[in-house]
């Protein structure tokens, strides 16, 4: 079972969310927390555990030989992705249009395109406790492609769960392909919101990212207790959207949060929270 | 010298298009004899990714030496466009391509 938390923007508490549930749940059975927001996993500043694995993640991108290129164009054509394009004088290559399908290398009639290996990120496997295990992955700097880091951890995640495991995957923010990509294979998704007008806003982005690929879907308020709350709940209500957790606003939880720590230890209302998802979710 | 306008028409008094990679046309203004040519760059909307590297690639073959449009081209178009030394001049958006080419006379245009 694959659950999503994500947000159609930062900063709404969706690592909060998916560190704080992980080990919530991980109390009674075998979770395994993927921090799939490549470009900021912070994940590993809640969960501290043993590494037991880490590996680069490579991906194969051409690199243009200049001295045997004959200029005829062909990898140009052949390329379905625009990451190929000659110009009148040389072949120019744009790494983040690449899906690495090989086309433009082995059809360059004098092998003037030989892929070759380029790190795309940087893979850690964890052990936090008995039962909770946390996968994050890093985007190397000056990276721009984030979905080949992210397709590659999916598939390691699926080599190492159980058939019993519960995955937790932490989306990055936004709609874009990178969080397309994570959601994708999610058979359930919670969008996480505050109630601001940026917000709702991104809220009803995600919303609709989520009605046009036919997920299950589910909405948790976070930072509750401002007026703006009516506004969202309301919107909810009236589409049939189902907010299945209000977590208040509360100082203590922002504290906490800044010195690293977990919040559903030590703040009730959380566990609380936290507990209702669950069960609304049939996580339990 | 070749100029070329990003527009979303054919004429002179046609408005700028603001986009660069996505405009659907191009008027390209040739100083030498006050001659006219069109790029039409409309089958850029079927282009789901790298439409700006596209367009600046039809862009140079054209020969164009100054490309005049509204908020400028992105990354990867620039590092096209840079490669045969175009002139890039923004600022353009609102104006038609006939008062676009008066303000790149008088210089206000800014430099991208
Ligand atoms: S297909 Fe090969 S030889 Fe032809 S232009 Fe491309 S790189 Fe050069
Ligand atoms: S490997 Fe495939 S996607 Fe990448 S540049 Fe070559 S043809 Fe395009």
């Amino acid at each position: 079972m694959i659950i999503a938390i994500a947000s159609g923007k930062g900063g709404t508490g969706k690592t909060t969310l998916a560190v704080n549930l992980s080990a919530f749940l991980a109390e009674k059975r075998k979770v395994i927390l993927a921090d799939l927001d490549v470009e900021e996993p912070n994940s590993g500043i809640f969960l501290k555990g043993r590494q037991v694995h880490s590996e680069k993640i490579c991906r194969m991108i051409p690199e243009w030989i200049e001295r045997t290129c004959i200029m005829c164009g062909k990898c140009q054509e052949l390329c379905r992705f625009n990451a190929v394009l000659k110009i009148p004088d040389r072949i120019m290559l744009f790494p983040e249009l690449c899906h690495s399908c090989f086309a433009c290398s082995e059809l360059c009639p004098t092998s003037s395109l030989p892929m070759h290996g380029e790190t795309g990120g940087i893979l850690y496997h964890s052990i936090i406790s008995k039962k909770l295990q946390l996968v994050d992955s890093h985007l190397e700097i000056g990276q721009v492609s984030a979905v080949p880091l992210i397709s590659a951890t999916i598939s390691y995640l699926k080599g190492i769960a159980a058939s019993d495991d519960l995955l937790i995957f932490d989306s990055p923010p936004g709609t874009s392909c990178p969080m397309l990509e994570v959601t994708k294979s999610a058979e359930h998704v919670i969008l996480v919101t505050e109630p601001t007008p940026f917000g709702f806003h991104d809220l009803k982005l995600a919303i609709k990212t989520m009605e046009k690929l036919d997920k299950s879907f589910s909405i948790v308020l976070n930072q509750a207790g401002d007026e703006f709350d009516s506004t969202i709940i309301e919107f909810c209500h009236s589409a049939n959207y189902r907010i299945i957790a209000c977590i208040p606003y509360m100082r203590r939880a922002a504290e906490l949060y800044s010195a690293g720590r977990l919040l559903y230890q030590e703040i009730p209302v959380i566990r609380e929270a936290l507990s209702v998802i669950a069960n609304n979710l049939q996580l339990a | 010298m070749k100029i070329a306008f990003s527009t979303t028409g054919l004429e002179m008094n046609s408005p700028i298009d603001p986009r660069f990679g996505r405009s659907e046309y191009f008027i390209i203004l040739d100083e030498k004899d006050n001659s006219k040519q069109i790029i039409d760059n409309s089958a850029i909307t079927s282009v789901a990714h790298g439409a700006g590297p596209r367009t600046a690639q039809k862009i140079i073959e054209a020969g164009v030496g100054v490309l005049i449009t509204g908020n400028g081209p992105g990354n990867n178009a620039a590092r096209v466009l840079n490669t045969s030394g175009v002139r890039i001049l923004v600022g353009a958006g609102g104006m038609t391509v006939d008062e676009a080419y008066r303000a790149y006379k008088d210089n206000k245009l800014k430099q991208f």
